[in-house]
């Protein structure tokens, strides 16, 4: 019971943190000081203190955007185990609930940005919807290998059975994996090299702007359900790359964070030693995640 | 007992059109009464088929009624019952006075004849309401024919069904020569590897004409479109899975599939499901854009047969549970999404007399109910939490994963490709489905046609309003109607004993229903909350940004087209658009104009092509009759001694 209760704190709490180590990785390289740690929930909780405005355009799917977004994000992380820990709910099948209820998500967020009848948020909803058309697939590819390794379809016991000596059986299917979910993590979360999630009136953007019209406690939600949904992948992406157990299950939390906080520094170097990709690429890099673990699933069944 | 009501209800729905033909051309009456009798039929055919679970199966040479036929007759009874109501605005008769008779009059035939296919044994009786269906529908999607676009379609759609009826017939007299009877019933053991075959590849082809697989779909956009949208709905919604009952009901007859049927049907939906909505992100039109949306669904079913099959092949009951069930889960699901969604374009199109995509925008302001029901609709058909397509999509996916060995000893590495392409397809119908509700129902109105509507009545309404509640109870509920589907199972897969599945056991069931809830609870409660803090906060409300740009107008929009773009571009290899595009102005250029679109590749890339190709050469012998008798003598007397030296 304890330990559901620090899922349900970890996922409510932490996803902001990842914000803040990332901006502060950045800082470092850039030989800047940077926002404070904590910047993210100062943020939110300026964001909830303040009213919001409306276009006249909108209705209530603009307003219904942010609010599915989060929910189903939160939802998603109560399916997700958190390194050596199960998830509190887990059943046969509730990967496909997972992916689907990013679906879900999207689908809101997307016709929100429509509903304002901005050109501008028109083109990220586009480029949003079709980027997802191709990172979909990936993640089947992935959840295929992890549950012919497993035995299991359910994300708890896809991600406990075999780690980590599924390292020795099938590190091959692994390292394909692995490298195919975090260019999903980074083209699902809207970061460098697919998306810049600092500067907001680029055409280039794809998430950030279909939530240019938003503001307050709405904005403040989209960010909120952002920072979830990038903990959440990121905890899958972890439990596969880093499956450590100490024996210990307060030390497995310990290790947990600090695997998180790990894998935000990786994004805030990687953020920092590239440039943006082209807009064009971004279909071909997704292919080619696609086909990565395409191949895992390959290796495995052959 | 009970299927005496099943023939009463489909007695009601033939003659309910019959008395409005003897009534005034512009009065009501005839059009009410046949509502009501529909609505009778539908009744009677319902409490029918719910009974008929509850005795024992009635099985003689002519009539069998099971399991089977019950999940397809609840459809067809509520359907186009609930289509009829909502005709009583959208095809008023005394608005229509040339050709409302004509429809009501086959939308009654066509109901009765489908319901006839699912309860006949016999292949007499089967081809007879088959044909019956067929023709009604021909006469449907002519409803308004003088317009050429509308007989064009009718006429494809009569040449594809009868080349339908042709490979039916030869799969009839097949069987009729392994069984010695005309009665449909299992085929013996030792069944030829070959005549097997060829009796499995008539039926894919006979059946899948009918329902629209990929590639044999060619007349399905077209009459999809042209058709009225209550027409429409009930084509889409219930006679193209007549195709998928007969070829449910042929695959339970044949003994010991080989592995490689199944994995046709796999492929075969695959490609089915991938192009329908590739094709459908390429439409302009509404209507067509709803109908390649068939397209894919019937995708998706195929892919739950074929699972199925595999599972028969591999002896797992597992695979064959999930994939039937998820199949024909699917075919309820679809039927209720799908006429949902035509029934509120129709609204549309009634409010605003287009269905161009692009002419449309900010219709959910002035019509919240249906823009909330086409909203539902969407999410359903995209195969989302917490609505009924999410548990049909939910269930053919663990069939999928299991089929390939998790969890099991024996598996086919083959169907490996399926759940990522079912992905595929899931994320792109989100992608369409956003294109569609946000051109049609959000932002600013495109043209003076969307500006002033009026939201439609309840006759229009009330039907949409009954559908999503089914999607919505089925989503949350769906271990209601999961034993209705294992008794399916049992009756296509007779090899199965009874007890041996449980779709409790195999699915998450339970879990679907608290994560819907739970989704439902959550939304609300956040939006509760966001309220709230807004009250406490105060709100303001202006004109969209736009990035600081101060005068936005409804043509910078992001249109469908637009939105749709990039995908187009990923597809181009099969989608091969055609754009024509303004070339290079001069200075001051005038006034020019883009358009483009998206031709099918079957029917106008391959099949247009080579009939004028092949009525060339065949024109070219034309000379041989030319009307002459003399000359048809004169060939008559070649022939004679041609036949004569031969022997």
């Amino acid at each position: 019971m304890s330990h559901i209760i620090v899922h349900i704190v970890l996922i409510l709490g932490l996803p902001p943190l990842l914000l803040g180590v990332i901006g502060k990785t950045k800082a470092l390289f850039a030989g800047r000081v940077g926002p404070p740690l904590f910047q993210a929930y100062y943020d939110l909780a300026k964001l909830f203190r303040k009213g919001s405005v409306f276009s006249t355009t909108t209705t209530w799917v603009f307003r219904a955007g942010p609010i599915v977004g989060l929910v189903t994000a939160l939802l998603a992380g109560m399916l997700v185990p958190l390194g050596n820990h199960s998830a509190p709910v887990s059943f046969s099948g509730d990967l496909i609930l997972f992916a689907y209820l990013f679906a879900l998500g999207r689908f809101f967020t997307a016709s929100a940005a429509l509903d304002t009848g901005s050109a501008f948020e028109g083109m990220g909803a586009a480029r949003e919807v079709t980027f997802s058309c191709l990172a979909e697939p990936a993640l089947f590819f992935g959840f295929l290998v992890l549950a012919k390794l497993s035995g299991s379809l359910s994300l708890t016991g896809m991600l406990d059975g075999p780690f980590p000596k599924g390292w020795g059986v099938a590190g091959a299917s692994l390292v394909l994996v692995a490298a195919s979910l975090f260019i999903v993590l980074l083209v699902e979360n809207s970061r460098i090299p697919f998306d810049d999630p600092n500067t907001h009136l680029e055409l280039t953007m794809i998430h950030e702007v279909m939530v240019l019209d938003h503001s307050g406690p709405s904005l403040g939600m989209i960010l909120y359900g952002a920072s979830v949904k990038l903990f959440v992948m990121g905890a899958l992406l972890m439990r596969i790359v880093a499956p450590f157990e100490s024996g210990n299950a307060w030390v497995d939390w310990g290790l947990f964070v600090a695997g998180m906080l790990a894998l935000a520094m990786v994004i805030g170097v990687v953020e920092s030693v590239m440039a943006r990709f082209r807009l064009v690429f971004v279909p071909t890099f997704l292919v080619a995640a696609c086909l990565l673990s395409a191949f895992g699933i390959v290796l495995l069944l052959r | 007992m009970s299927e005496w009501l099943i023939f009463l209800g489909i007695g009601c729905h033939a003659v309910s059109g019959v008395p409005g033909l003897f009534r005034r051309r512009d009065s009501d009456a005839g059009q009410k009464f046949a509502v009501v009798l529909g609505l009778i039929g539908s009744a009677l055919g319902i409490v029918g088929a719910v009974g008929s679970l509850w005795q024992p199966p009635v099985a003689n040479s002519v009539i069998k009624i099971d399991a089977i036929s019950v999940i397809f007759l609840l459809p067809i009874f509520l359907i186009p019952a609930l289509g009829g109501v909502y005709g009583l605005t959208y095809w008023k008769q005394a608005e229509h006075i040339h050709n409302g008779q004509k429809l009501r009059l086959f939308y009654g035939l066509v109901t009765a004849a489908l319901a006839g296919v699912t309860i006949a044994a016999n292949s007499i009786l089967f081809l007879v309401a088959w044909e019956i269906m067929a023709l009604s529908a021909f006469f449907l999607i002519t409803t308004e024919d003088e317009d050429r676009m509308v007989s064009e379609a009718g006429w494809l759609y009569l040449v594809t069904t009868h080349t339908a009826t042709l490979c039916l017939f030869a799969l009839f007299a097949l069987l009729r020569n392994v069984t010695g009877s005309f009665t449909l019933v299992a085929l013996p053991d030792g069944l030829g590897a070959g005549l097997a075959t060829a009796i499995f590849l008539l039926a894919v082809i006979g059946f899948g004409l009918k329902a629209g697989l990929m590639p044999l779909h060619v007349w399905l956009p077209g009459a999809h479109a042209m058709a009225p949208s209550h027409v429409s709905a009930l084509m889409s919604g219930v006679l193209i899975k007549i195709g998928i009952y007969g070829l449910v009901r042929i695959c339970s007859l044949l003994p010991h599939p080989p592995l490689w049927w199944g994995g046709l049907l796999l492929v075969a939906g695959t490609i089915s499901g991938v192009l329908g909505v590739v094709f459908a992100i390429g439409q302009h039109d509404l209507k067509r854009l709803l109908a390649y949306h068939s397209v894919e669904n019937i995708g998706i079913i195929t892919m739950g047969l074929g699972l199925a099959m595999v599972g028969r092949s591999l002896h797992r009951a597992d695979c064959v549970a999930l994939g039937l069930a998820g199949a024909l889960l699917h075919v309820w699901n679809h039927g209720l999404f799908k006429s949902v969604l035509f029934f509120s374009a129709g609204a549309v199109i009634h409010a605003t007399h287009t269905c161009e995509i692009d002419r449309l925008g900010g219709l959910a302001k002035a019509m919240p109910r249906t823009a909330l029901c086409f909203a539902i609709g969407a999410v359903a058909i995209c195969g989302l939490p917490p609505l009924n397509g999410f548990v049909s999509e939910l269930l053919i996916y663990l069939g999928l994963f299991r089929s390939i060995g998790i969890g099991h000893e024996t598996g086919w590495a083959g169907s490996a490709f399926a759940p990522p392409a079912l992905a595929l397809i899931g994320a792109l119908a989100v992608a369409c489905f956003v294109k569609v509700f946000g051109g049609v129902f959000l932002g600013v109105a495109r043209s003076e046609h969307a500006r002033h509507v009026r939201e439609a009545d309840a006759n229009m309404t009330g039907p949409m309003l009954v559908l999503v509640g089914c999607c919505l109870l089925i989503g949350l509920a769906p271990l209601l109607v999961a034993p209705l589907f294992e008794q399916g199972v049992y009756a296509w897969s007779p090899d199965l004993a009874t007890g041996a599945v449980s779709l409790v056991m195999l699915a998450p069931l339970r879990w679907v229903s608290v994560a819907g809830l739970a989704l439902i609870v959550l939304i609300v409660v956040a939006g509760v909350l966001l309220g709230l803090r807004l009250r406490h906060c105060g709100t303001a409300s202006s004109g969209t940004w736009d990035c600081g740009y101060a005068a936005p107008t409804a043509r910078m929009q992001y249109t469908s087209s637009s939105f749709a773009q990039m995908l187009v571009g990923c597809f181009v290899w099969v989608l091969r658009p055609r754009v024509h595009a303004p070339g290079e102005q001069p200075l001051f250029s005038r006034a020019t104009q883009f358009r483009s679109h998206v031709p099918d590749i079957v029917l106008d890339g391959a099949l247009r092509p080579s009939f004028r190709f092949g009525a060339k050469i065949t024109s070219s012998f034309r000379f041989l009759q030319a009307g002459n008798i003399h000359a048809y003598l004169f060939y008559i007397v070649v022939f004679l001694i041609l036949l004569l030296l031969w022997r």
